[in-house]
């Protein structure tokens, strides 16, 4: 990648949902994020970030514009292609964790590299390696349920991340958190993001917000930055 | 368009390998980056996807491991998964394999006396135009001493009809009164001394004559029951005589209870030797073998040859069929309204299958919608879910096969019969929960498959 080229780049993407009423629930987004930033993205509920994070992560398709991730368009690739850049190019940590509850803190970590082809070997050791990093090396063999919400949400992140993607996508990673909390899995994340992971939060909470280095904000579908 | 694009991208997918370094998994930074630095480079499939090997792909063991790994977490709402899967297996392994005990129990009670009998005769030859066959062989008198060297062969006798002249009699009284109603003579049989063992005959009286009879010609004869009875003698112990063609002989036994050849009741049986001197018995016209249960086929073919080594086709063995015909007709009448009960019940099954496969798609939406954003495709979920039916199903059928099998058991030991149970019904059994674990997971998976992981992200 050049130094210019940006990892994360919008232009004039709109999402619109066919009704009656048809729905635009963003517009004309054009936005450009570059390897190793940290931006937040905040706006009231209904503003489109979740309908944004989900363009971003590939859950989604634009109805018009276009998406290029480190350089390439994404608008053309099947189904099948975006499942695999997601296991490779992208993690998620949401704000309800999503951790399987019938297996170990190990399992759900080693999960997503089933799909994403780390090669078999590295995998075990990718995992207590990551589980390690945050901070939950002794809970290896634990189940979700006997966890706290921030260990959950630290098993989170290093699901995200064990699969080593290039871009962490994090919806109200805070949501279900006390302040303290919050704040041990904020600077998780800047941890990472130091080294190199290009983060985008989506968050309603400003003190989170505050955090990043860019802020960008919805209202009613359109972009602005901060 | 789409789909041109879609078929560019599969070209390039296939590709992959040779353009890529030989080792994806250290390369693969390296050269993401360095593809995305040429500006523009039209589909992203290429520079986003590095090739994998295909051993760290989603393999089928992983799919089976991911798919299995829940099974058992829920004990108790497995078992009443499988309970309708088990009771229709059960029932349809145990009707076929009632019926097929049934059958055994019957062709046994039949085998017990036809399994147990080879019969050699002269082979028939067409001569002249008229429909008239001759022998075109012929026993030699020496036969059992022959086949009785043979492995499964416990006793063979030679028997043979002696036709009497015209107008001679066999009667138990020497006078000839013109005056008396005609009756019909009882048939009259030349044997030799095995032949109450090949027939399973038991005297009733006196004894069966011997070799010694044999070769001197005596004039002894021994009575079927029936004829017996006909001729007035019951005992042997006042020396009665019979009177055949005009010749006495004496009566030194009566036999009885000959359930192989029932026309032996109603004959007078007299030695071999004595029909050649007396009638002039040119050649036995039958051997009749008891044999070991399931010689048959192996006796049949080696008695002709040991007969008659230099012509074995002149003679010809009828040998009990290794399965009988019967047993086969008895097998076809399987008890259908069972069979029935068995078809509902796996309906049964199979919905109770697809119902709580549903559930648990709709219960895992969130683990659905996870997998599909951490990089599942929608075959891979679709496949979960239908292996996770497949396995659940196929355990419902080894059980329903097990429990069948363990009824036929049960119920062959309380009526003391010997328990069939052919392992084919058995496997086929644990084939066909599978097979109905199958076609019910395929709708639930289809729903699985289709979870768009927006929606299900969202919720909970």
């Amino acid at each position: 990648m050049t130094p210019d080229q940006p990892l994360v780049e919008l232009r004039d993407v709109t999402r619109s949902f066919p009704g009656p009423p048809e729905v635009q629930a963003l517009k004309a987004a054009t936005m450009n994020v570059a390897a190793g930033d940290y931006i937040s993205i905040v706006g009231p509920s209904g503003s489109g970030k979740s309908t944004m994070l989900n363009l971003l992560g590939l859950l989604d398709r634009p109805s018009v514009g276009e998406y290029r991730l480190a350089g390439s368009l994404t608008g053309d690739l099947s189904d099948d292609e975006r499942a695999a850049v997601r296991a490779r190019f992208i993690g998620f940590v949401f704000q309800s964790f999503h951790l399987l509850p019938r297996r170990t803190v190990l399992d759900n970590v080693l999960m997503p590299m089933l799909y994403s082809g780390v090669p078999r070997r590295e995998r075990e050791s990718r995992a207590r390696e990551a589980l390690g990093r945050v901070g939950l090396g002794h809970r290896i063999d634990f189940f979700p349920s006997s966890l706290s919400g921030g260990e959950r949400q630290r098993v989170a992140v290093a699901r995200a991340v064990v699969s080593g993607p290039k871009l962490l996508l994090a919806d109200e990673p805070t949501g279900n958190l006390d302040q303290r909390t919050s704040g041990e899995v904020m600077e998780l994340f800047e941890e990472l993001n130091d080294d190199g992971l290009t983060l985008i939060v989506i968050t309603h909470d400003d003190a989170v917000a505050r955090r990043a280095r860019r802020t960008i904000r919805i209202a009613d579908g359109r972009l602005s930055e901060l | 368009m789409k789909r041109l694009l879609r078929r560019r991208g599969r070209k390039l997918d296939d590709v992959m390998p040779e353009t890529e370094p030989s080792e994806p998994g250290a390369g693969e930074h390296e050269a993401s980056e360095h593809e995305a630095g040429e500006h523009g480079s039209g589909t992203g499939a290429s520079t986003l996807l590095p090739a994998v090997k295909h051993a760290d792909r989603f393999t089928f063991q992983d799919l089976v491991a991911e798919a299995t790994a829940d099974i058992g977490s829920r004990p108790a709402r497995l078992v009443m998964t499988i309970l309708g899967t088990v009771l229709g297996i059960a029932s349809l392994v145990a009707t076929l394999g009632f019926a097929q005990t049934a059958a055994a129990q019957i062709a046994r009670q039949f085998d017990g006396i036809a399994a147990t009998q080879v019969v050699v005769t002269a082979a028939k030859a067409q001569s002249g135009g008229e429909n008239k066959t001759v022998a075109a062989g012929r026993l030699p008198w020496d036969s059992p001493e022959r086949v009785k060297l043979l492995a499964g062969v416990d006793s063979a006798a030679l028997l043979g009809e002696v036709e009497l002249a015209d107008g001679e009699t066999i009667t138990a009284v020497p006078v000839n009164d013109p005056s008396a109603p005609i009756t019909a003579s009882p048939r009259l049989f030349a044997a030799t001394q095995d032949l109450p063992d090949v027939v399973d005959a038991t005297l009733v009286t006196g004894r069966f004559f011997d070799d010694g009879h044999d070769s001197r010609s005596d004039r002894v004869a021994v009575l079927g029951a029936r004829a017996a009875e006909r001729m007035g003698i019951n005992r042997v112990d006042s020396q009665p005589s019979v009177f055949i063609a005009g010749v006495a002989y004496s009566v030194i036994g009566i036999i009885d209870d000959i359930e192989r050849r029932t026309e032996l009741l109603d004959a007078v049986i007299i030695p071999q030797g004595s029909a050649r001197a007396d009638f002039g018995l040119a050649a036995p016209s039958e051997l009749a073998i008891h044999i070991a249960v399931g010689a048959g086929p192996q006796v049949a073919e080696q008695s002709v040859l040991a007969l008659q080594p230099d012509d074995p086709d002149s003679l010809e063995a009828r040998a009990p069929a290794a399965s009988s015909d019967l047993s086969q007709n008895v097998q076809a009448d399987v008890n259908v309204v069972f069979l029935i009960l068995g078809v509902i019940a796996l309906l049964a099954g199979g919905l109770g299958i697809a119902n709580v496969t549903l559930l648990s798609v709709m219960e895992r939406t969130g683990e659905i919608g996870l997998r599909r954003a951490i990089g599942a495709t929608r075959r891979q979920i679709g496949a979960q879910f239908m292996v996770e039916s497949v396995v659940i199903g196929f355990i419902g059928g080894i059980i329903g096969s097990a429990v069948g099998v363990i009824a036929v058991i049960v119920v062959a030991a309380v009526q003391g019969w010997a328990p069939v149970a052919d392992p084919l019904v058995a496997v086929a059994g644990a084939v066909l929960g599978a097979v109905v674990g199958w076609a019910s997971g395929w709708y639930p998976a289809r729903r699985a498959a289709r979870i768009e992981p927006v929606a299900a992200l969202r919720g909970g």
